[in-house]
């Protein structure tokens, strides 16, 4: 009954926590856009790039995903002060979540870029299209739908870590949390269980988002290797 | 050597191709006269596909030129884009990209690499598929058609870039018996209308009615070559006349 009470007692820093919660969203749309755009570059180049951009590219994926979340946010954010620059804790996390999501979505990609038959670039190069075109009109378009069930997995993934950034002062929900059980420690557990339900529509509703466009864009015939048995 | 390459529309000259150990063609020539229907027979793994790709450079020949009305496919200093785009290709497994409708398949080429508007495409993509029988087929998904309907869909992207000449490699080896017929007759169409063809197949029937001139090719060379009638009645190479009567008891001999 008196968590209860205190779940209501914490109801008044709802606002406040929603609009902390808007920054993880701000994060999250940077970080994922920055890791789409890479992590695509990079699976291309993995796979058509030829040997020497391939295994820079393959560099690039193997540091970014060795390298512990917290140690890359701190890199960030106090690395560049070394240099005399000051960074953003924003613009930090943005970069380091955003490189770090785009080693793991360009596994994504390649993955589905190399899902599709050969055949398919085969007579895109004998219409006359340069390998560009190929992989614009007629790879990419293919793989971004192969790679929408392992994207939502990403998605998930990466839309906990934005709590990360509390580490660099971000102002996003979890420093919110923590400034509110400072001053009222008897209120910390109803408060991270509002975070908790805050994370649990995010994650719910982002995939039911991603389970649309899949549905909206699915082409039939078009699915992975063995996903036959599983679309049914 | 130029002058013949104005004459003809296409020239082969002494191509050679080698993966690994294997010399998959050791020197092939052959010429190819504008209208002209051409068919290549040979036993599987001569060379026979390797040589069609040699053609557009799907595949880098190691040795041999090949010119396009005069111009040299295989020099270093042309843009293959553009020659690719006069050259049509029918694959076996028809290759329509996925993705497409079998309308957006046709017009995908006219559109992207020849800048065509698309409302010209469009046009233009469902006269060609109403050439080749699918007018009611368009806003189908290659997954959602027969193999024979597949196939006709690929004969019409080809057809859609105005081709100086197509090249079928086995255009109906992957297909049931039964859908073997509408895929040839669209071909036989095709060539009485004057298109320039060069066609790999095992498809006899299609080879004595339509082929001005039979090439038999076996371990990467050119055996005999002639029009029909002299292949099959009266071969002048003891390989010829093995492989047509080993052929023709498999396949049969009458029309698809």
């Amino acid at each position: 009954m008196e968590f209860f009470l205190k779940l209501g007692q914490v109801g008044q820093h709802l606002p406040a926590l929603m609009r902390a919660s808007v920054v993880n969203l701000e994060l999250l749309g940077a970080l994922l856009v920055i890791g789409f755009l890479i992590g695509t570059v990079v699976a291309l180049l993995q796979v058509y790039g030829g040997r020497l951009l391939a295994t820079g590219a393959y560099v690039y994926e193997w540091i970014f995903r060795s390298i512990p979340v917290l140690v890359l946010l701190f890199l960030f954010y106090y690395g560049p002060s070394h240099f005399g620059l000051d960074v953003q804790a924003f613009l930090a996390a943005s970069l380091a979540l955003g490189f770090r999501s785009s080693a793991y979505q360009s596994q994504i990609f390649r993955g589905a870029i190399q899902a599709i038959p050969t055949g398919q670039m085969v007579a895109a190069r004998a219409l006359g299209m340069s390998k560009l075109q190929a992989i614009r009109h007629v790879i990419l378009p293919q793989a971004f739908r192969l790679a929408i069930p392992g994207w939502s997995n990403e998605y998930s993934s990466v839309v906990k870590d934005t709590t990360l950034a509390y580490a660099v002062g971000l102002n996003e929900i979890m420093r919110y949390a923590r400034i509110i059980m400072d001053r009222r420690y008897d209120l910390a557990m109803a408060t991270f269980i509002v975070v908790a339900l805050v994370f649990l529509v995010f994650t719910y509703s982002g995939n039911a988002l991603l389970g649309l466009v899949e549905r909206r864009f699915r082409i039939p015939g078009l699915q992975m290797p063995g996903a036959s048995r599983a679309a049914r | 050597m130029r002058e013949e390459a104005m004459e003809a529309l296409l020239l082969v000259e002494d191509i050679h191709k080698r993966y690994g150990k294997e010399e998959v063609l050791k020197g092939v020539s052959f010429q190819l006269r504008k209208g002209e229907t051409k068919v290549i027979i040979g036993p599987s793994g001569t060379g026979k596909s390797t040589l069609l790709r040699c053609i557009n450079r799907l595949t880098e020949p190691d040795r041999g030129r090949v010119w396009l009305e005069g111009v040299e496919v295989t020099s270093r200093k042309v843009d293959i884009n553009r020659i690719r785009a006069q050259i049509g290709f029918v694959f076996q497994d028809f290759n329509l990209f996925t993705h497409l409708t079998a309308l957006d398949n046709v017009r995908l080429g006219p559109m992207r690499v020849l800048g065509m508007r698309k409302e010209e495409a469009t046009k233009l993509a469902q006269e060609e598929l109403a050439r080749v029988g699918l007018a009611g087929k368009a806003n189908a998904f290659p997954a959602q058609l027969s193999g024979g309907q597949q196939q006709r869909v690929s004969i019409a992207r080809a057809l859609a870039m105005n081709p100086k000449l197509i090249l079928f490699d086995e255009p109906t080896s992957a297909l049931d018996p039964e859908l073997i017929g509408e895929v040839l007759e669209v071909m036989i169409q095709l060539a009485k209308d004057g298109m320039t063809m060069i066609v790999v197949t095992h498809e006899m029937g299609f080879a004595r009615s339509v082929a001005d001139e039979i090439i038999f090719m076996e371990k990467g060379v050119i055996v005999e070559q002639g029009p029909p009638a002299q292949l099959f009645s009266a071969p002048q190479h003891p390989r010829t006349a093995e492989f047509l009567s080993k052929i023709t008891e498999l396949y049969g001999g009458t029309e698809g």
